[in-house]
């Protein structure tokens, strides 16, 4: 008999005292908790997505198709990027007025030249109004989760509110457990000093969310 | 102070030291009240609190009563998404397992997220051996392994350090592990945080094998969820080209959508933020995007013997959130090292008893640990009656019966240093069966009140020794109420 067998079988009588019809697990468990919490209109959930990312310290930015190249070279100008790194399907366009030099993720990129590039624009998949948190899926406007996580500076494009949703549960429904996720909140933190919230470990130190409107 | 927890003295001993430290002290209430009132607004957020906890219970509850079904179901999902599962009964072939894994790369370091379970098994220590060093890449275990120091709290290991004592770990003994803390470090936090980033970066550049836990499976999918806060996890899960999870085998929930539930209380109890800065869901491997080989070892250790316990199974449904620990008035003052475990807190101390079993003095004295006053039940995200438990294995360690240890049924006879206490319930037992006995001895007690010490002699002293004996009326209850016909007659 193997670990495995035994271990299954170590389950099975302890749990001799279930019977055999036990209920099922849709019975069991109650789903009479909220879908979300509160009623916004889409223009407010939109909103509150905003002050939730600024209260976890993510620089929040709203902006229109038109201006966004715009916007995006003012944040790299400032931020002093001399080199960004872009996942294989940004959108041409929103990059189309960088200066940076403009650095494909690609399988033989080595995570030590990826350490020497200051910033990253990506888009998300989904974002979380109620817990200011984006999601990246891994899409090809995304690109690898490493690109998102090695440059020092972020910047997420997020469109609203199309990809927005109100709720961690409204998030789940609408992701594929088969893509690797990466849910980003704020820009790293830690509370392992006396319990305070310091931002700023091995994550992207700084986060900036550009909410273009659709 | 040594890294192991092996021969620790009981938690009364181990605790009056913890007390006796100014220090120790200080820094764990300022840590815990800081937390306390933070989770309270966090949770109040959240209308449907008491449904959402309802929910994670029934959960865990239905997935801890068809395990076998769901192990299964997550064994299938995991491999068709390709990874490869491996199953240990024990710390000693989890760690057998992991060594051999690691070898097969023909790498002699890995990169660690912060898991319960590997500590739980003592995994760095069985790597050393095999000649494979271990680096941990969570800020407070980074703290806790450069200070040679032992965790003591299940969110924040280094919980009993003050950001002075930190800056002199890191000041001290970086060099010996890799990159040099700067010069000029100061305390203040972000100083701190930044030396870890930069002592770090280079470890995780380099990487070639990660290990980590996990803090949620999916049996329908096969997909692992790590929640983090600093980045750390996202670089062992992604930059290496093998991963190896170990992950206790009651993480599981069945569906994807149950994480709706745990994704809403697990941040607000632990960190007590609205979402944690960074989670990572895999599933199985995928091309070009993260590890190419991925190993999952599913851990016993003791959890199958606790499942059979039908009061003391609900331990497993712990999400390890540490809320528990956070506002425990015993945990407050006695600090995590006193509990003898990884696992501190008033979940420890249901836990470390029914996955260890209560031979050793410090496992058996833990379910004392407590003064029940139930504060940890409140605040727990899937409602674990801890003071049940407690006052469950309290009875077991006294009077001895019934329990599985290793997969083998066993019955425990009653604990040493107890006999004191099982003689007082006998003979209080024969009285309260013999009324005239009782009506004389009560009378007796009263009439000579005023000769009774303060202290219990002989075995009773170390009780009383923390606690005033009851005062005895003048006049015992019963006859109170035939003199009077129950208050009538009185004036």
């Amino acid at each position: 008999m193997n670990s495995r067998d035994r271990i299954l079988g170590r389950v099975r009588r302890a749990l001799a005292d279930v019977p055999p019809h036990d209920g099922s697990y849709e019975e069991a468990v109650p789903r009479n908790y909220l879908r979300e919490h509160g009623k916004r209109t889409l223009q407010e959930t939109v909103d509150l997505l905003a002050e939730n990312l600024a209260d976890y310290r993510a620089i929040v930015h709203r902006t229109d198709t038109a201006d966004l190249p715009h916007l995006i070279t003012r944040l790299l100008a400032a931020h002093g990027s001399t080199e960004m790194l872009v996942p294989p399907e940004l959108p041409a366009s929103w990059t189309a007025a960088a200066d940076p030099v403009r650095i494909h993720d690609r399988a033989e990129l080595t995570p030590e030249r990826m350490d020497r590039v200051a910033s990253v624009v990506t888009g998300c998949a989904v974002a979380i109004a109620e817990t200011g948190t984006l999601v990246l899926d891994g899409s090809p406007d995304q690109g690898r989760r490493r690109i998102s996580l090695i440059p020092d500076h972020h910047i997420c494009v997020v469109r609203v509110p199309s990809q927005v949703v109100a709720s961690v549960p409204q998030a789940l429904e609408r992701l594929d457990p088969t893509s690797p996720l990466t849910w980003i909140s704020g820009p790293s933190a830690t509370s392992d000093i006396e319990l305070n919230r310091v931002e700023g470990v091995h994550g992207p130190r700084t986060l900036e969310v550009i909410l273009l409107d659709d | 102070m040594s890294g192991t927890f092996v021969g620790m003295p009981a938690f009364p001993e181990a605790a009056r030291t913890a007390v006796d430290d100014p220090t120790l002290r200080g820094n764990l209430r300022h840590a815990t009240h800081t937390i306390r009132a933070k989770r309270a607004s966090a949770v109040a957020e959240l209308a449907d609190w008491a449904e959402l906890r309802e929910a994670g219970r029934r959960i865990k509850d239905h997935t801890l009563r068809h395990l076998d079904r769901f192990l299964e179901q997550l064994e299938a999902s995991v491999t068709a998404a390709g990874g490869t599962v491996h199953w240990a009964e024990d710390a000693e072939e989890a760690n057998r397992i992991v060594a051999a894994l690691v070898k097969e790369t023909g790498e002699s370091e890995v990169v660690k997220v912060k898991s319960m379970a590997t500590q739980e098994i003592g995994l760095n220590e069985a790597l050393q051996a095999e000649g494979i060093r271990a680096y941990e890449t969570d800020l407070a275990e980074l703290i806790v392994q450069l200070g040679k120091d032992r965790p003591s709290h299940i969110l924040v290991p280094a919980i009993h350090r003050n950001r002075g004592e930190i800056r002199d770990i890191f000041t001290h003994e970086m060099a010996a592990w890799g990159r040099p803390a700067p010069e000029d470090l100061t305390d203040t936090p972000a100083d701190l945080a930044e030396a870890a980033r930069l002592h770090l970066r280079e470890k995780f550049l380099r990487a070639k094998v990660g290990i980590s836990g996990a803090n949620f499976m999916v049996a329908e999918t096969g997909t692992l969820v790590v929640v983090e806060s600093e980045g750390n996890g996202r670089m062992c899960l992604t930059l290496p080209q093998t991963l190896i999870s170990v992950v206790g085998i009651e993480k599981i929930v069945p569906t994807w959508r149950d994480l709706e539930v745990f994704l809403q209380t697990l941040p607000r109890s632990s960190t007590a933020e609205r979402m944690n800065p960074y989670t990572s869901m895999w599933t199985g491997t995928s091309d070009e995007d993260g590890p190419r080989a991925f190993h999952l070892v599913l851990l016993d250790n003791g959890r199958t013997d606790t499942l059979a316990d039908q009061i003391g199974r609900q331990a497993l449904r712990c999400i390890r959130c540490s809320a528990c620990l956070n506002v425990c008035p015993v945990y407050e003052r006695a600090g995590g090292h006193a509990y003898g475990s990884v696992y501190p807190g008033p979940i420890g101390a249901i836990l470390t008893p029914q996955l260890r079993g209560t031979a050793s003095e410090i496992d058996a004295s833990l379910p004392y640990a407590s003064s029940l006053c139930g504060a940890c039940y409140e605040v727990c995200p899937v409602a674990i009656d801890i003071p049940e438990v407690l006052v469950h294995l309290r009875e077991r360690i006294v009077q001895g019966g019934p329990a599985v240890r290793h997969g083998n049924k066993v019955v425990l006879r009653p604990a040493r240093g107890h006999a004191a206490e099982r003689a007082a319930m006998r003979a209080a037992a024969w009285a309260f069966g013999h009324p005239g006995a009782l009506r004389t001895g009560q009378r007796l007690a009263a009439r000579s009140r005023r000769l009774h010490p303060r202290t219990l002699p002989g075995p009773g002293r170390a009780w009383s020794a923390t606690r005033d004996l009851p005062a005895m009326p003048a006049e015992p209850f019963r006859d109170w109420w035939q003199r009077t016909h129950g208050g009538k007659d009185a004036k």
